[in-house]
C-alpha cells in the first residue's frame, strides 16, 4: 500500500503498525479536504469545529466504553437500547424528585443493565456478542413500553444546564464531558494494573487465567463499565434534546464500533487505544458535518460515509494477521 | 533439615464425565530436586498439572504443599501458595510487552492512583534476564516478535521469578530446536540451584534422563512406577511407557 509505504520511510512512524496512526492521518486528510472544498460554507469557523465535539460527545463516550470492552474481546451490542432506557429512567424520576436523582437513577439503569449482560457472559459462559444481540432487542422493547412510545420532557435548568447547553468559563459543557472522559479513560486504560489485565484477556483469557487474572470478573466488569457509558451518553442526549425518547442511540451502536475499531481497536481483543477512539469518533461526526455542509442527500451521506469508513477498516486492519 | 517434601499428592483421583484421566496417583517431590513425569500421549501427565496448578479440580485423593493440604479452585490460589507453572502453550499474551507479561497480575504501581510503574518493571525485568542468561532484543520487545526458544526462556524466567515453592513444566522445550533446548534446559538445571521443587513433563527421555532425579512413568491415567533416574535405564522406562513389562 502506497501510504504505508510511504511512512515506513519516516523513521520513527516507519517503527509504528498502521493501525496505530491510520487514524490520525486519515482524520488530517479529511479535514484538509473539507477545510478546502466547503471554505465558504463555514466549515472551518470555531462554531461549527466547537458544534463537531459537541454533537459527537455521546459517541465518544460510548466509543471509550467500547475500547474497554473490544479490549478484552467481548462486544456489546446493547449499548444504543441502553442510551434510551437511562434516559427515560432519568427523566421520569426527575419529573418526580431531583434532578439529582435522576441522574443517579438513570446511572444505575446503565449498570444494570451491564450487570445482566455481564453476569450472563462471565458467569453463565455465553458469547457476548449472543448475548448483547439478545438484550439489544430487549431493551430496546423495554424503552418503547416504559411510556407507550411517548416522550418525557426535562426542564430542569441545573441538570439540561450540566449535561447539554451550559458551559464553565465560556467552554461548553459537553467538550468538557469529553476532555474528562477522555483523561479518564486514557489513564485507566493505558496507566493502571485494570487496564493492562483488561488488555491481557483479549490477548489471551488461557494466559491472563494461568497469570491469576479473574478473567470472569473482568468480564463482568468491562461489560458494566461499557453500559454506564452509554448511560451517560444518556444523559447527555438528554441535556441536549431536553427530553427522552425511545429512540435516542438508536442508530449510534455501528458509529460507536466503527470509531474505536478505525481509532485501533482489535475487534478480537488484546490491542487498543483511548485516544485513537476519540479521534475516531471526532472523524465520524466530522464526516456527518461536512457531508451535510456539502449539501448532499441523507442517500448520498450514508454511501460516502460507509465508503470511508470501509477504507479506513482496510489500511486499520490490513496487518499482520494474529499468529496462532 | 526439613524433610518434608514440597509437593506430595496422595490418591489423586480425577474423570471428565465417563472418561477417567487420572488414576490413583500417589507422588512427591522434594526442594533442590526434578521430577520427570513421563508417558505416552494420553497418559495424564498434563492433566495432573493442571490439578496441580488449581485449573482442574481431582474427584478424590490429597494434595499437599510442604505438609499443609490445600485445595486449589483457581490457579492464582496455588500462586498464592508460591507455585508456578510454564504451560505448554506458554500462556503469554503475545500482543504485550515482555515485562508486562512477566508482571501480568502482579503489576507494580506507584503514587496514590495506582500508576503502572512501567520503568520499575523494566528494569527488573532485564535483571532478570540476566541472571538467567535469556537474551531478548528488549524487556519492551512485544512476545510475537521474538523466537520459540526466547517465548520459552521468558515463561520459565517468568515461573522463577514468582515461584517459591514449585515451579511445574509442561513440555517445556516441545517448540524447540537443538540449541534453544539446551539453553533452556541450563535455565531449569539452575532451577534447583534456587532450591525450589520441580515437576516436569517431557516426551523426550534423553531430556528426561539429563535433567530429573527421579522419574514418574503413567499409562492410560495409571502410575506404573517412580523410578530414581540414576538407578535405572532408558529400556526400562521404555517398557514402563509402553507396557511391555507391568511392575508396581
Amino acid at each position: 500500500m502506497a501510504l504505508r509505504s510511504l511512512f515506513r520511510r519516516i523513521p520513527a512512524v516507519g517503527q509504528l503498525e498502521p493501525s496505530t496512526y491510520v487514524v490520525y492521518v486519515g482524520f488530517l486528510l479529511i479535514f484538509a479536504a473539507f477545510a478546502i472544498l466547503l471554505r465558504d460554507e463555514g466549515f472551518l469557523s470555531a462554531s461549527n469545529l466547537l458544534n463537531i465535539v459537541q454533537e459527537t460527545t455521546p459517541v465518544t463516550i460510548m466509543a471509550i466504553g467500547m475500547v474497554f470492552v473490544l479490549s478484552a474481546g467481548e462486544i456489546d451490542l446493547s449499548i444504543g437500547s441502553v442510551v434510551a432506557i437511562a434516559a427515560l429512567v432519568a427523566a421520569l424520576v426527575m419529573r418526580a424528585h431531583s434532578w439529582a436523582l435522576g441522574v443517579a437513577a438513570g446511572l444505575g439503569a446503565g449498570v444494570m443493565a451491564g450487570l445482566i449482560n455481564g453476569a450472563l457472559v462471565a458467569y453463565a459462559r455465553l458469547p457476548s456478542f449472543l448475548v448483547t444481540l439478545a438484550t439489544m432487542g430487549l431493551l430496546a422493547g423495554v424503552a418503547r413500553w416504559m411510556t407507550n412510545l411517548q416522550s418525557v420532557p426535562v426542564t430542569d435548568a441545573t441538570f439540561t444546564a450540566l449535561f447539554g447547553s451550559g458551559s464553565l468559563f465560556g467552554i461548553p459543557s459537553l467538550v468538557i464531558w469529553t476532555a474528562l472522559a477522555i483523561f479518564l479513560g486514557h489513564y485507566v486504560y493505558r496507566e493502571t494494573p485494570f487496564g493492562a489485565r483488561v488488555l491481557a484477556t483479549g490477548d489471551s483469557p488461557h494466559a491472563a487465567r494461568a497469570a491469576g487474572i479473574e478473567v470472569d470478573r473482568l468480564r463482568l466488569t468491562v461489560l458494566i463499565l461499557g453500559s454506564t457509558c452509554a448511560a451517560v451518553a444518556g444523559l447527555l442526549y438528554l441535556g441536549r434534546i431536553q427530553g427522552a425518547r425511545y429512540t435516542l442511540g438508536e442508530t449510534d451502536l455501528l458509529t460507536v464500533i466503527a470509531a474505536a475499531v478505525v481509532g485501533g481497536t482489535r475487534l478480537d481483543g488484546g490491542t487498543g487505544t483511548v485516544l485513537g477512539a476519540l479521534v475516531g469518533s471526532l472523524l465520524m461526526g466530522m464526516l456527518n458535518n461536512g457531508l451535510i455542509l456539502m449539501g448532499l442527500a441523507v442517500s448520498e451521506q450514508m454511501i460516502v460515509r460507509g465508503f470511508i469508513i470501509l477504507v479506513a477498516i482496510v489500511l486499520t486492519l490490513r496487518e499482520p494477521r494474529r499468529s496462532s | 533439615m526439613n524433610t518434608t517434601p514440597a509437593l506430595s499428592l496422595r490418591n489423586i483421583h480425577k474423570s471428565f464425565g465417563g472418561i477417567v484421566a487420572v488414576e490413583d496417583l500417589s507422588l512427591e517431590v522434594n526442594r533442590g530436586e526434578i521430577v520427570a513425569l513421563v508417558g505416552d500421549n494420553g497418559a495424564g501427565k498434563s492433566t495432573i498439572v493442571k490439578i496441580i496448578a488449581g485449573m482442574h479440580q481431582p474427584n478424590s485423593g490429597e494434595i499437599r504443599l510442604a505438609g499443609e493440604l490445600v485445595h486449589f479452585i483457581d490457579p492464582s490460589q496455588s500462586q498464592a501458595k508460591g507455585v508456578q507453572v510454564v504451560y505448554q502453550d506458554l500462556a503469554l499474551a503475545e500482543s504485550q510487552p515482555v515485562y508486562m507479561n512477566l508482571f501480568l497480575g502482579r503489576e507494580k504501581t506507584k503514587g496514590w492512583f495506582g500508576k503502572l510503574d512501567r520503568a520499575g518493571m523494566i528494569a527488573e525485568t532485564e535483571v532478570l534476564m540476566r541472571e538467567l542468561e535469556v537474551r531478548v532484543p528488549s524487556a519492551k520487545s512485544t512476545v510475537r516478535k521474538l523466537s520459540g526458544g526466547q517465548r520459552q526462556a521468558i515463561a520459565i524466567a517468568r515461573a522463577t521469578h514468582w515461584a517459591t515453592n514449585l515451579v511445574l513444566m509442561d513440555e517445556p522445550t516441545a517448540a524447540l530446536g537443538i540449541t534453544e533446548t539446551s539453553k533452556v534446559e541450563d535455565v531449569i538445571t539452575g532451577l534447583k540451584a534456587r532450591n525450589l521443587a520441580i515437576l516436569i513433563v517431557s516426551h523426550s527421555l534423553d531430556q528426561v534422563f539429563r535433567l530429573s532425579d527421579h522419574i514418574c512413568v503413567l499409562r492410560r491415567g495409571k502410575q506404573i512406577g517412580v523410578r530414581q533416574t540414576n538407578q535405572t535405564d532408558k529400556n526400562e522406562i521404555v517398557s514402563m511407557i509402553t507396557g511391555l513389562k507391568e511392575t508396581a
